[in-house]
């Protein structure tokens, strides 16, 4: 028999899906993935159970990368589960990275969630007003369901993380490049986000366009404008996070004629994307008028969301003053 | 904490140039004001970035204040512009996290202003303590789960 192949696990927290796609979209490159490994437990795609993981010896598995953010304690059990099995562990994608979209429930809690979730949507017929509970008696059996939390949060607010593959999900690229990194035991300091350093503008091919003193009077949403598929989208009154946020994903949505969102979270000297970028885009409102900057401003939907769409709880504010929350 | 004993924090970024001089004039004139402000001195109203306002709510501040050189005075031209767009902008932002607008301020006040600036220490004292505290230390800390 050849020599033991590396343990890899993949598991999957509060995510949309999006990150196993990445994993089987990798097509014929996961078929030499599957050739250089021994995948030892993936929930999506193979039949291994909990207490699979837990037989196995401490440290035996080679890496585990987890994608989604943490939400129920049941996902950080799992975490806890997996960092104890594993030597690596990689926070796979924005959500597990930054908390990602489902962390914008943040600007909720947990009242307000099932409140709307289970009574209050258009679609709901729930007349008993059930939510779920987290101990119910059935025929004398006692059921159990893992507690929902108030506030998402990134996988390293749980676990020590040893890497971060950013992105929503990640282009393919980096994963490959993880992998082999990773097969190749060539990796980069503990903590590091596997993709280069530096900002999406500087990857974008608008950057040219993109005029040496920036400035808008006007912000436009991307739905209200015919966008111009070659001009820097700041240079035309939209919102684009490229400033503020890392390169590396092959600024497909800017190739889509769409600007970026910031998915990549920020690079490695920002500490909180969306402060970052509020602060350079305020600097290029092009108005010293207070009653002017008010008037923009005010143009300006949901500046919370926008800017912190995949980081929110991964920001210095982390969520929503729970008070202020109704 | 009943509003009757709670004592507001609060972190006033000055810059150098105009406003940490009026400060200073308050205190070399024997001005008294309310000794609630932690002040910190900035080279200018533009070199603060709203990272550190954040980090000063995130940190226990119930109130912050960035203080500058008048319009058309600023040290460096226009970086007092600069603060009062990023003020704006981040204000709306901080109420969608349910911060009040009232708990960020931005004020104009030059070098010869000490009796401008006690006033202004005194009253947004007095605000933040009408409003109460902000209590965001609690918030999202790893085991606020804990209490669901
Ligand atoms: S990072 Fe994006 S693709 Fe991955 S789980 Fe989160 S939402 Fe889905
Ligand atoms: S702001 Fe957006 S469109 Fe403009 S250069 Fe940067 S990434 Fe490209
Ligand atoms: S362009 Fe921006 S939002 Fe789109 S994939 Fe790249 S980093 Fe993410
Ligand atoms: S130096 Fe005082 S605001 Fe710029």
């Amino acid at each position: 028999m050849s020599k033991a192949k590396p343990k890899v696990a993949f598991y999957w927290c509060s995510s949309c899906g999006g990150c196993e796609e990445s994993i089987v979209d990798l097509a014929e490159d996961i078929l030499k993935v599957v050739a250089a490994v021994d995948i030892v437990f993936w929930p999506v795609a193979l039949d291994f159970k909990k207490k699979d993981v837990e037989a196995m010896p401490d440290k035996s598995i080679a890496v585990s990368f987890i994608n989604g953010g943490i939400r129920m304690s049941e996902q950080e059990e799992m975490a806890h589960l997996l960092r104890r099995k594993s030597q690596l562990v990689v926070a796979h994608g924005a959500c597990a990275h930054l908390g990602g979209i489902p962390g914008l429930a943040n600007f909720w809690n947990k009242d307000t969630i099932f409140r709307k979730v289970y009574q209050t949507t258009v679609s709901t017929d729930n007349p008993g007003k059930i939510v779920p509970q987290e101990k119910s008696v059935v025929d004398g059996y006692e059921l159990t369901l893992p507690r929902f939390w108030d506030t998402v949060h990134p996988l390293n607010d749980v676990i020590d993380v040893d890497y971060f593959l950013p992105g929503c999900a990640p282009h393919r690229d980096l994963i490959i490049n993880a992998v082999t990194a990773i097969l190749e035991g060539k990796l980069p300091p503990k903590g590091s986000v596997l993709a280069p350093n530096k900002s999406c503008c500087e990857d974008c091919d608008r950057n040219d366009t993109k005029p040496e003193k920036l400035t808008i009077k006007e912000i436009k949403r991307p739905h209200e404008v015919l966008l111009d598929p070659e001009k820097c989208f700041l240079a035309q009154g939209v919102i684009c996070m490229g400033p503020a946020t890392r390169s590396g994903c092959g600024e497909r949505c800017i190739e889509g004629n769409m600007p970026c969102r910031g998915c990549m979270g920020p690079t490695d000297q920002v500490y909180d994307q969306g402060a970052k970028f509020l602060s350079a885009f305020a600097s290029i409102l092009d108005t010293n008028d207070e009653k002017e900057i008010e008037r923009i401003v005010s143009t300006i939907v949901d500046p919370a969301g926008t800017f912190y769409r995949f980081s929110l709880p991964s920001s210095i504010l982390k969520r929503k003053r729970m008070e202020a929350v109704k | 904490m009943s509003n009757g004993t709670f004592e507001p924090r609060l972190v006033g970024f000055l810059c150098n140039w105009c406003s940490y001089t009026g400060a200073d004039l308050a205190g070399t004139a024997r001005m008294v004001y309310a000794p609630n402000i932690r002040i910190i001195r900035v080279m200018c109203s533009g070199r603060v970035d709203p990272q550190f306002v954040l980090k000063a709510f995130r940190e226990g501040a119930d109130g912050v204040l960035i203080s500058g050189c008048h319009p058309g005075d600023c040290h460096y031209q226009e970086g007092n512009y600069k603060a009062l767009r990023r003020h704006r902008l981040l204000s709306k932002m901080l109420e969608q996290f349910g911060i009040e607008k009232e708990r960020f301020r931005l004020e104009w006040v030059s070098a010869s202003e000490g009796t401008k600036f006690q006033l202004v220490c005194n009253e947004f004292t007095e605000q933040i303590r009408k409003l109460g505290p902000l209590n965001l230390h609690q918030n999202g800390g790893r085991h606020e789960q804990g209490q669901a």
